[in-house]
């Protein structure tokens, strides 16, 4: 596992960035116009850069809990034909997606 | 020019749990496809994860064993990419809070012990495995979600040997300790390296390569054989290494480059808002110190002190758990301490390594062993007649007793019979029998084989010699 960001583009947001790393496709004309509206966004959200946080802790969670486990006990699942039904193409009992280049 | 090699692992261990990390599901290996799901495990929008409390348990243990500081607080975040072997297009893992942090293990390699330090130990859910067809790809859930514990080391070895002796040091650990199977063969431990080189006496570690998904210890072996050699050559060259993910080809035993898929990695980890982080107490973490099993060391010195064994046969028989344990089982059956261990290590582990599988697997039994023995003990039977009955159940199974009864191995103390062989003996070979009076010690080996042979093997030696001897005078 890699720790730090390494490839991330060090200033500014790069819709072109963020759009290879959710696979998506977009146009030219895409691009411009959501790298401006995606801008925008990202400054409003900047006002909460404004807040003093020094000295508190991250919020990770809105209700505080903690040690929610089970027991490592089997509890049954879901018959493979019905996993299967959903998929758009299915095989030898597996998922079929598209060839993935290794 | 000088250089040296720095080498850090992250190695994957899949944990010995009955379910998944964070679902009912059974964690079980060779099941056919997607018969282990359900909708947390394939993914589906929706379903909540639960983390498997016996998991977590298993990663502190592995931490206790590793010497490394407990978490009491960590928790869980997600890492995002999308790849088909993961459907919700992130995998829940640790990022900044992990369980184990720091620790670290002892090697040993050419008589010198070297301390490998540990970075950190956190848990995460393993991924579906993909099948690739020659237009397609095919994906199985079954360990999609299953407990993965991902152990990462500092960069502190230095040759493939340590790489490769740090590797079976951690496999003992983690079997002793009964935290994982450490199955190779079932992908319980798969690794990556972390490869760099440096001129001797240079502050700075060099730029790394990465290779990954390693699931053999001879591939991490091989790999960097070949790996550290050619960065070498590169800076040798007066080139620099690029800092990229290379991938090991057993075939052509060379490493290259990765295309695509690995490039640009950026997961955007971000805690997992579905998972209540963990808090562990100090009277817990306490408990599972206390239930902590008998590592090798303490093995080792118990079968000397209880046992009477050598330290050699001590150290061989530890080594792997589950050679110790058959020692241990068959001891518990009745078999005397030293000639189960002068078994165990002669011929069932010759058998062992000649067949790659494990000792259980083989066809004798604990319980058969110290039978065996047992009948050897009492003079039943002679130890080449033992070997023979010993072969009898490694190929075909079954009871020594009931083997020697069937067959009509047991060994001949009957003197009046023997007496009549020894006669049968001296009287054919006088030529031996003549140069044994002139001193010649082989003739009388001869004559006993001679013995030996009339009885069809099945003479007592020991009467043999005795009976030859007072009738050659």
């Amino acid at each position: 596992m890699r720790m730090t960001d390494s490839a991330r583009p060090s200033d500014g947001f790069d819709v072109a960035y963020v759009a290879r790393l959710a696979r998506l496709h977009l146009e030219e004309n895409e691009r411009a116009q959501l790298q401006g509206q995606l801008e925008q966004i990202l400054s409003y959200v900047d006002a909460l850069k404004e807040a003093d946080v020094s000295g508190l802790a991250p919020m990770i969670q809105a209700v505080e809990t903690e040690n929610v486990l089970r027991s490592d006990e089997v509890s049954p699942g879901v018959d493979r034909e019905a996993a299967l039904a959903n998929a758009p193409e299915h095989r030898l009992g597996l998922f079929i997606v598209p060839r993935i280049l290794e | 020019m000088s250089w040296q090699a720095d080498i850090g692992l992250e190695i994957h261990v899949q944990l010995r749990t009955r379910t998944k990390m964070f679902c009912g599901c059974p964690n079980a290996f060779g099941a056919e496809p997607n018969t282990h799901v359900c909708p947390t495990c394939l993914g589906y929008p929706g379903t909540l994860p639960v983390a498997n409390a016996d998991a977590i348990r298993l990663t502190v243990r592995s931490g206790m064993l590793l010497d490394s500081t407990i978490g009491l607080r960590s928790k869980f975040d997600r890492k995002n990419y999308f790849y088909p072997d993961v459907s919700k297009n992130y995998q829940i893992t640790q990022y900044d809070e992990p369980l184990c942090i720091g620790g670290h293990l002892d090697i040993v390699v050419d008589g010198q012990t070297r301390r490998i330090g540990i970075t950190r130990i956190h848990l995460e859910e393993d991924v579906a495995k993909n099948i690739h067809f020659g237009s397609d790809s095919g994906v199985d859930f079954n360990r999609a979600g299953t407990p993965l514990m991902e152990i990462v080391t500092e960069p502190d070895l230095h040759t493939p040997e340590e790489a490769l002796a740090f590797l079976q040091a951690l496999k003992q650990v983690l079997q002793y300790g009964e935290v994982s199977d450490c199955n190779l063969e079932q992908g319980n431990i798969r690794c990556d390296i972390n490869c760099s080189v440096r001129q001797v006496g240079a502050e700075r570690l060099g730029t790394k390569t990465e290779l990954k998904n390693m699931n053999t210890f001879r591939g991490v072996f091989r790999a960097l054989q070949h790996e550290i050699p050619r960065q070498i050559r590169e800076l040798e060259r007066g080139r620099s290494i690029v800092q990229e993910t290379r991938r090991w080809d057993e075939a052509s035993g060379r490493t290259e480059a990765m295309r695509g898929k690995e490039d640009a990695h950026d997961y955007r980890y971000f805690p997992e808002p579905d998972l209540p982080p963990v808090q562990l107490t100090e009277e817990e973490v306490a408990r599972w110190r206390a239930e902590l099993p008998e590592l090798p060391v303490a093995r080792r010195a118990r079968l000397v002190q209880a046992h009477g064994l050598p330290e050699y046969d001590a150290g061989v028989l530890v080594a792997d758990k589950e050679v110790a344990d058959f020692f241990e089982a068959a001891l518990q059956a009745g078999a005397p301490a030293k000639a189960a261990s002068n078994w165990i290590m002669t011929e069932l582990l010759a058998r062992v390594s000649e067949t790659g599988a494990s000792i259980h697997s083989l066809r004798i039994t604990p319980a058969a062993l110290a039978s065996l023995l047992q009948l050897v003990e009492k003079k039943v039977i002679n130890g080449p007649t033992a070997k023979e009955v010993l072969a009898l159940v490694l190929a075909e199974g079954g009871e020594p007793e009931a083997i020697v009864k069937q067959r009509g191995l047991a060994q001949v103390s009957d003197t009046g019979a023997l007496e009549a062989f020894a006669a049968q003996a001296i009287s054919a070979n006088p030529k031996s029998v003549a140069d044994y009076q002139a001193g010649k010690p082989a003739a009388f080996e001869f004559l006993v084989g001679q013995v030996m042979r009339l009885s069809r093997g099945k003479a007592n030696p020991q009467l043999v010699r005795e009976l030859l001897k007072k009738q050659l005078g």
